[in-house]
This record gives structure tokens, sequence and C-alpha cells, in this order.
């Protein structure tokens, strides 16, 4: 003891002259950098947040009249609604550091499955529905018990199912769409994610309520299905000690292992759960085009991973939020809305996407630092 | 190991052996799913059956995806086929893929979208996009009449690099409609105050329903809508629904002639359509591969024409077209 202490003096005697301030922050210059750095590290959720109001302030100039309306954040929320449930999933897998390439095929396939089976088959929608939504799940338990079984990278297994899942989509749907009208006809509940709600008339008609500031605004019971889900999501992930064990299976699997969680079940469960989600984006997507179109859906898996990263997930597991996902699909709706009626190309709204989700992980990156 | 490897190969080649006796010729498409596609494998299959030959499919797995196509023509060469036809996915890069073929002695039938040059083929079986935008844009301008000149048009584009068909039928609709297309090889370099946007649907239902939400946006008193094909237009129809504007008060035209999209055009979603054939091209391109030779050509076209007819429940004179019911009998998808 004695001894050691010693030898440290005598080190530090010979540092004397030496600037003595080395492992101090220089409060002033950095100090509100690495403010905002510890700020965005105990609320990683903020990110998304800001991002989304810079977009807003942003095309509200850009294209000033059409962008800053009740109905057209309507139409972003519908058209980002399909992402966002997807996303949800997403966000399930990749807090457990893996990654789920497959969950815009398990959506079509789910979507032909309840479609057709009801519309083409004739059966009935009770079980046509119900029908769907397992396949789904067995679409997800099908991923996770290879990733646990196999002991196979995510990556890899669900670049294989993708492939599988799209070969099964076109050998049941034969590549024919179903039509709106048809599917009216005989499965008119499968449209119900797509009927229109207006949040004025509605509190205005049922409770004799003047609340100005939902005029305009135009709803689809879809919207309702998605902030459902998200909440469901969002209470297994904080309330419950299955969801305590996504984060910590992401986090560090073997300390999770140690610590006494069957990671393995975890990651069945959480891979079956996505599946089922997907499913239920299928009912939304149905409600959203009418009909069933096999040909849908082709770069879903890619977009929900997007809305993860923006919305601030770590894809190195353990980290990240649903509500973060949400705002994430949010944000890829609101640019892609904005730059579109600002009367730019296509192109210019996929370049912007590209660099949301650079910046997005450099962010990650940068507050990881702080809690190496 | 290594003995038990090469036995298992001569055994793998030997029972391929009866392929390679038969006749074999290919049929490449763009993607696998694709309905048009899908079908047009379809009406192969029943060809080849009936001739007596057998058919080896193959596709790309996306729409441009080159690679994939070139492997499959090597394969075919690999396997000795007599010849094939194909739909190119990038109509520059293949030719010359297509070349190395036709040197060995393959008949190579284009179809659908013509080579750039057309000529690097034996013959191309094709749909006149270009004709088949005029129709819709004649019957469109002819059903509105007197309004066709105060018209609010919304275009439901392909994609932004304007493919060969995406520029075709886009160009040829605006010239049946009367509108000076400037360059007729690309859209939107026009400046005729009736085009209120160009939107990119990509083809799909549901990009097609957020590219017209956009629209109209942008444009509230659109009252024609074009677009490339029919799931662009069933996903327009969504989107105008949704803001009543599904009472007539806007037209929507399509190319294709898919059973849903036919269906859509007796529903009154879609106006008219031009209706193209997927099925006689993929026949008539084995019967000429099988039998060696190539039906007519008019060369200031270049290509076959496998003809386009407008399909719509009201009929405008001056412009030819067929009834829904006709229509639904050669539908296809």
């Amino acid at each position: 003891m004695s001894d050691n202490s010693a030898g440290s003096t005598a080190a530090e005697r010979g540092l004397k002259g030496a600037d003595e301030t080395v492992a101090s922050f220089e409060e002033r210059d950095v100090g509100l950098v690495r403010r905002a750095q510890a700020f965005l590290h105990r609320f990683p959720t903020s990110i998304p947040f800001i991002v989304l109001l810079i977009g807003i302030v942003i095309f509200s100039i850009a294209a000033p009249g059409k962008f800053l309306a009740p109905f057209n954040f309507s139409l972003i929320l519908q058209q980002v609604t399909i992402i966002a449930i997807l996303g949800v999933a997403q966000t399930l897998i990749i807090l457990t550091a893996g990654i789920d390439l497959s969950v815009g095929a398990i959506m079509i396939l789910a979507s032909v499955v309840m479609g057709r089976t009801a519309v083409v088959y004739g059966v009935p929608v009770e079980i046509a529905f119900p029908l769907g939504l397992l396949c789904g799940l067995a679409c997800g338990l099908v991923n996770g018990i290879i990733v646990t079984m196999l002991r196979l990278p995510p990556f890899i297994v669900t670049l294989g199912t993708w492939s599988i899942f799209g070969a099964l989509n076109v050998w049941y749907s034969r590549s024919e769409t179903i039509r709106s009208q048809d599917m009216q006809e005989a499965a008119p509940f499968l449209q119900w994610t797509g009927t229109v709600i207006k949040p004025y008339d509605f509190f205005s008609r049922t409770l004799g309520l003047d609340w100005v500031f939902l005029k305009g605004w135009v709803l689809t019971y879809g919207s309702i299905v998605m902030l459902l889900v998200a909440l469901a999501v969002w209470y297994i992930l904080n309330k419950t000690a299955f969801g305590r064990h996504v984060y910590a299976t992401g986090d560090d699997p073997d300390a999770a292992r140690l610590a006494g969680i069957n990671t393995n079940k975890t990651l069945i469960g959480v891979y079956a759960l996505a599946g089922f989600i997907c499913a239920i984006a299928a009912w939304v997507l149905i409600g959203r085009i009418g009909g069933v179109s096999p040909q849908a859906g082709q770069t879903a898996n890619l977009d929900s991973i997007t809305a993860v990263v923006i919305g601030g997930t770590s894809l190195f597991g353990g980290r990240g939020s649903i509500i973060g996902t949400l705002v994430g699909a949010l944000i890829v709706g609101v640019f892609r809305n904005g730059l579109a009626l600002s009367g730019l190309e296509l192109l210019w709204q996929d370049f912007a996407v590209g660099v949301l989700i650079i910046v997005a992980v450099t962010i990650d990156q940068w507050i990881r630092k702080l809690s190496a | 190991m290594l003995k038990k490897i090469m036995l298992a190969g001569s055994i793998l080649a030997l029972s391929a052996m009866p392929v390679l006796a038969d006749e074999v010729i290919g049929l490449i498409t763009k993607t696998e799913t694709n309905p048009f596609f899908v079908k047009m494998r379809e009406g192969a299959q029943a060809k080849a059956a009936e001739l007596g030959i057998t058919l080896q499919t193959a596709a790309g797995k996306y729409d441009g995806d080159n690679d994939g196509q070139v492997a499959a023509i090597e394969n075919l060469i690999a396997a000795g086929a007599k010849g094939f036809a194909i739909v190119p996915s990038d109509s520059k890069a293949i030719v010359p893929t297509i070349q190395k073929a036709r040197d060995a002695g393959l008949k190579v039938i284009v179809l659908d979208t013509p080579l750039d040059p057309m000529n690097a083929a034996d013959a191309t079986f094709a749909t006149d996009n270009r004709k088949a935008g005029q129709l819709i844009g004649a019957w469109a301008n002819k059903t509105l009449g007197d309004k066709a000149k105060d018209a609010k048009i919304v275009f439901l584009d392909l994609a932004t690099n304007q493919p060969t068909v995406d520029y075709l039928r886009d160009q040829g609709f605006m010239q049946g409609f009367g509108i000076d297309v400037k360059d007729p090889n690309k859209y939107g370099d026009e400046d005729d105050p009736r085009i209120c946007t160009h939107e990119i649907s990509q083809g799909d239902q549901e990009k097609g329903r957020t590219a017209m939400e956009n629209a109209l946006q942008k444009c509230p008193d659109v009252n024609v809508v074009y677009t490339i094909n029919e799931p662009a237009a069933a996903g327009a129809w969504e989107a105008l629904k949704a803001v009543g504007k599904d009472d007539g008060s806007v037209m929507i035209v399509s190319v294709d002639g898919g059973c849903p999209g036919v269906k859509n055009v007796e529903a009154g979603v879609i106006g008219a359509t031009s209706q193209q054939y997927p099925l006689k091209m993929a026949a008539m391109a084995l019967e000429a591969i099988h039998s060696g030779t190539l039906p007519e050509i008019d060369p200031a076209v270049g290509f076959f024409d496998t003809g386009a007819q407008l399909v719509t429940a009201k009929p405008v004179d001056g412009v030819p077209s067929i009834t829904v019911e006709e229509g639904l009998k050669l539908c296809w998808g």
C-alpha cells in the first residue's frame, strides 16, 4: 500500500510543471456540446423530435400554404402508417441486435392469404383474417427458430426467408391482383382499416364539442390500429419482464444469459411477435389500397429499417424506443411529402432520406461515446 | 471424396441428357412476379406443350436486373437451346450477350421492350407503346370535347430515369391529347399549362395512391389522370375516393389491359385503357423460333406490332375501340 502511494507521488513529482488539468473537461469551450451530448444520451428520443420539427419548419417555408395544413398532415400520417407498423416490428428485432429483411415479404404474404382466401376461395372472412394473422406469426416463428436453433446471423436468415416468403406469395397469389370492388363485395371487413374518420365531426356529433383545432384532420382506422400496436409493444417492452429481457438480450446476450434469461426463448418470442405485427400491417395495407396487390411493398423492408434508424434505435441492439420509430417514420413521410410539394423530383427525396440515415447513425455513434 | 463428387456430377449430367436431346427454347422475363410476365410465361408454356418442345424459363430478380438475364442467356447457350425470347431489363447493356448467343447459333426474339439498337436481335415483337398512349390521349380529348382546352392533367409515371416504356406512353398520351411534347423522347420539358404535375408511381398500387395524394395537394382541380399502368390507376382511384372525387369529375386513363384493369373500366374507375397482348407475343415467338421462319416485319416500324386496342365502355368517334366484354375475353393477369 505505502509502496504504491510512494510510487505514485514520485510519478506525480515527475510531472511537475506539466498541465495538471488534463483530466478535467474544458467547461467553457466544449461545455455546450458536452451538455448537449449528455442530454441526448439521457433523452435519445429527443433527436428525432428535433429533426421532425426542423423538417416541418423547412417545408412550411419551401411549400407555403400547401404543406402546413391539417389535411396535408393527415395525408402524411396515412402515408406512413404501414411503414410505421412494420417499423414497430423491426424495432423489436433491432433491439436484440438483429435485423429482419423479411418484414415486407411477410406483410405481402399475409395480405395475400387474407384477401385471396376470402375473395377468391370464398372462405368466410372470420376464418380468412385469423388465417392471415396466423401466417404472419408462423413466418416470424420460422425466422426466430432458424436464428436461435441454427445459430445463424439474422441478416442471413431473413435474407433467405425474404426470398422464400416472396416465392410463396407468387405461388399462392399467382401474381393476381384483387380489386377494391371485389374486396368490398366479399370481405369489406378487410377494408375497414381504410375507413375515414373526421375527428371534428366525431366529437361534435357524439359529445357536442366544437373543437376547431380538429377541423380539417382526416384519419383512418389504420392510423388508430398503428397507435394501438405501438402502445401495446411499448407496454410489453417497458412494463413486462419479457420486455426487459429483450433489451438485456440485445445489450449483451452473454450477460443476459448469465443473469438467468433464456435468450433463445426471448429471441423466438421477438421474431414471432414481429411476424404477427407484420400481418397487422397487411390488414392496414389492404385498407389503404382497397384490395390486394402481390406487387406492393417491394421496398417496405428497407423503409422500415430506415424509420427505426432515423428514430434513434441503435443497430447494435439494446437501445431504442417505439416512440422514436413512430417519429422516424413520420420524418421520412414529412421529407418525402414536403419535397414533393416543393416540386422536387423523387430522386432528391431518395437523396434526402439517405442523408437522414447517415446523420442519424452518426449521432447515435457520437452519443455512444459518452457511455463508453 | 473427390471421386464421389465426380460420380455425382456425372450422374447429374446424365440425368440432364434427355432434356438436351429435346428441342429447348428459352423465355427470359424481367421479373418472376409481374402478372404481365406471369401470363407471358403461361402463354409460352401452353405453346411449348402444343409444339412438343422443352421450355426453359428464367427471369431477373428485379426490374432492371441485367446480370440475372446475362446468366440466364449463358445457361441457355450452355444447354444448347435453339433460341430464346427475352424481355430485356436493360435494352442497351444486354446487347453484347445477345450477340454472343446469336454467334453461337441461337435465334433471339426480343419481346415487349426493343433493344437499343433494335436490329441487335433477330426480330422484335412488341406493343407500340407510343400508339397505346396516343389511343388513350385521343380518347380523353374527344370525351372532354370543348373542355379539353381547360383540362388539368396529372401524370402518374413509372420512374425518374424515364425508361423507354415510360416516356413512350406518357408522350404518346400527350400527342394523342394534342399537347406539344417538345422532345418526343422525354417528358417534363413541355410548357402546356394544362399539365399540372408529373408524379412517380413506380407502377405500384400503394405508391400510386401516395403519388395521387401528393398530386391532389398541388392540383386540387385535376380532371384528367394519366397512369402508366392499371395498378397505379387503382391506387389513384383510392386517393380520389378518399376526397370524394370518385363522382365522375375526374377521368383516369391507363395502359395494359390486365383483367383487373378491364374490370375497372367496366366499373367506371378507369375511363379507357390500351390493352396489350403478352400471351400472343410469347406464343408467336416460340412458334417463330421453332419453325425458323419470322413473320413479315415492316422495315419502317422495325418491329412486329402485336397490337394495342382501346378498351372502353364509352366509345368516341374517330378513336377505334373494343367493348369491355371483348376486352375481358382478351385480358391477362
